[in-house]
């Protein structure tokens, strides 16, 4: 935050920001100190809410047409396709955007396990993350299973059968989830009211995040502390505005490229097909940015340690400030770690791939290395290492590699006060 | 202040957090409890199936209370092969006499234990079923003999109501 107490110049601006200080907001907001070396994996964030704005606005738009209800539901969904006014435009800018947001999320993530971002003070914007991304899972999920097709009803099933792995309260819960005594029409409405929730709780969550995030500020690509304002920062307003501007727009290039011209390669043909209690879709398989997680689910043999795998695959990264005992944030500076943190979106990409494939054979033998390769990261590498590894010295400031440094802090520190 | 003695005001806290938390649990459990099957789902408790097209080594499949139910005529080899199945070999024992009150035919919820797909007729390693979601095989008696599914095929209560007429719940 900036040092100085804003006021605003006009009469008026001052009259009301003495009583609703929503001048000192923005004004907050535009000075915000940014780390200046900012590259652009730092560029998610903001296309994170434009994902989150977009799947608001066409959720709710897609909502005035649709009806939630088992006889129905199917056939809304194409009179949305067919028949309402650009329908298929928002229908399908809303299916993908749900991939997009994930993929984004997915890169977001990567950044901050590579710059180490999630470590001490940022632990609690990571959390606050974590709680997100959870949140966007069962947002997809819900959604998935609105359209009544085919991959809806038994992916809905499949899912919420995980719940009956539970002991002797199991079966009991699955029930009261579904309403019923498998899935049906009161699965589908209650489906429908948290899928419209969600959004909202995550746009609460999103700000607590970004609040959490402007206590310390920025981490960035050297991972340092820096001092702000200093000359180690730019204001957000226009430096880091018109980067992430341009971010969003090469990402909407993307993004308009699977609404416009495949719309449909990320969804699967089964779920045109309305659903059939009675028949099950011989291959069943998830959208594909929950693949790593199915694909450990099945790689254990028993249903209760199988889901228990699943879950603790997800909520281990909240432990991870914890886990990585190393003081040093950015990968650029643990060459060791480097290398683990390449290997490790290797092994998530092969669950990924063999989560697709059917759980068999090689496919089921590659799946339980992967996934014993994925603990074995975050368990035994990620804390070993953080106390074996011989990092590469860290620079004191931003500036300093670039303008010659000198190893002793006193002399650098007047040469960046008389740069100043 | 040294010495904590418990006086009026804390029984009053005491007996005011105990009131507010019955008050605020009969609040909640009316929310918790709307989800749960209501009485129009419950209604639909039973179905009656008429079986007399059924050769035997034919399944048909119906639909009670939304799931699958599988009611097989099954034949000479399958029930010989499904009694002679030592209860050692099972992962979840179970006699087949005690699933197949009548031998020839075997009624039970066609949703795998695992997660609940429905899994396919005459198929697996046991030429029972076979579940195509996550690798289950049962044997002819619906028993899980393979894969991931904890427990057999769950037999619903049905009783005979003519010899043509089975009656499922």
């Amino acid at each position: 935050m900036s040092d100085h107490e804003y006021t605003p110049k006009s009469k008026a601006g001052k009259w009301f920001n003495d009583r609703l200080p929503l001048l000192t907001l923005a004004n907050h907001l535009t000075d915000y100190p940014t780390p200046k070396n900012l590259n652009y994996w730092w560029t998610f964030g903001g296309i994170l809410t434009f994902c989150l704005i977009t799947q608001i606005v066409t959720g709710l738009t897609l909502a005035m047409h649709y009806i939630a209800h088992a006889d129905m539901a199917f056939e809304s969904v194409e009179h949305i396709m067919r028949d309402v006014n650009y329908g298929w435009l928002i229908r399908y800018i809303h299916a993908n955007g749900a991939s997009m947001f994930f993929l984004a999320v997915y890169i977001h993530i990567f950044r901050s396990l590579f710059y180490g971002s999630y470590k001490a003070p940022r632990e609690i914007i990571w959390i606050i993350g974590i709680i997100i991304y959870l949140l966007m899972m069962a947002a997809a999920f819900m959604g998935y299973v609105l359209p009544w097709g085919q991959m809806s009803f038994w992916g809905a099933t499949v899912i919420t059968n995980l719940f009956s792995a539970i002991p002797l309260v199991g079966e009991g819960i699955v029930t009261w989830l579904w309403g019923g005594y498998s899935v049906d029409n009161p699965t589908l409405t209650r489906f429908f009211t948290l899928h419209y929730l969600i959004p909202f709780l995550i746009l609460g969550l999103v700000v607590l995040h970004i609040w959490a995030l402007h206590v310390p500020g920025n981490n960035n690509p050297v991972g340092i502390d820096v001092k702000k304002p200093s000359k180690d920062t730019v204001p957000f307003h226009p430096y880091i505005v018109i980067k992430d501007g341009f971010a969003l727009l090469m990402f909407m290039i993307v993004f308009a490229f699977f609404v416009f011209y495949t719309p449909n390669i990320l969804g699967h043909a089964d779920n045109y097909i309305e659903a059939d209690p009675l028949v099950t879709p011989a291959h069943i398989v998830p959208e594909w940015y929950l693949l790593p997680f199915y694909a450990i689910l099945r790689s254990v043999p028993d249903k209760l340690l199988g889901v228990i795998a699943m879950l603790s695959a997800i909520l281990i990264l909240a432990a991870l400030p914890w886990l990585d005992t190393s003081k040093i944030r950015s990968a650029v500076f643990r060459p060791l770690y480097k290398q683990f943190y390449w290997i490790l979106v290797a092994d998530v990409l092969i669950l990924g791939y063999v989560g697709a494939m059917p759980a068999e054979g090689l496919y089921l033998l590659v799946a339980r290395v992967a996934t014993a390769y994925y603990f074995l990261h975050f368990l035994v590498i990620l804390p070993v290492l953080g106390l074996k590894e011989k990092t590469l010295p860290v620079p004191l400031s931003i500036t300093e590699p670039i303008l010659g440094g000198t190893a002793n802090l006193a002399t650098a520190r007047n040469k960046e006060s008389s740069i100043k | 202040m040294s010495e904590k003695k418990t006086n009026r005001r804390d029984f009053l806290f005491t007996a005011t957090y105990a009131v507010g938390a019955v008050g605020v649990g009969a609040t909640v459990w009316p929310m918790i409890d709307q989800m749960n099957p209501d009485a129009s789902v419950k209604a639909l408790a039973s179905t009656e199936v008429d079986v007399s097209s059924l050769t035997p080594g034919k399944t048909i499949t119906v639909l009670w209370r939304g799931k699958p139910v599988f009611i097989r005529r099954r034949t000479e080899d399958e029930i010989a092969d499904a009694r002679s199945v030592k209860l050692d070999d099972l992962k979840d024992p179970e006699k087949d006499e005690d699933r197949a009150k009548n031998p020839e035919w075997l009624v039970m919820l066609g949703v795998c234990t695992h997660l609940g797909c429905v899994p396919l007729n005459d198929k697996g390693d046991y030429n029972g079923w076979f579940c195509p979601c996550h690798g289950s095989h049962y044997d002819t008696s619906g028993r899980i003999r393979k894969g991931p599914a904890p427990t057999n095929m769950e037999v619903p209560k049905y009783e005979f109501v003519n010899a043509n007429t089975i009656k499922i719940g």
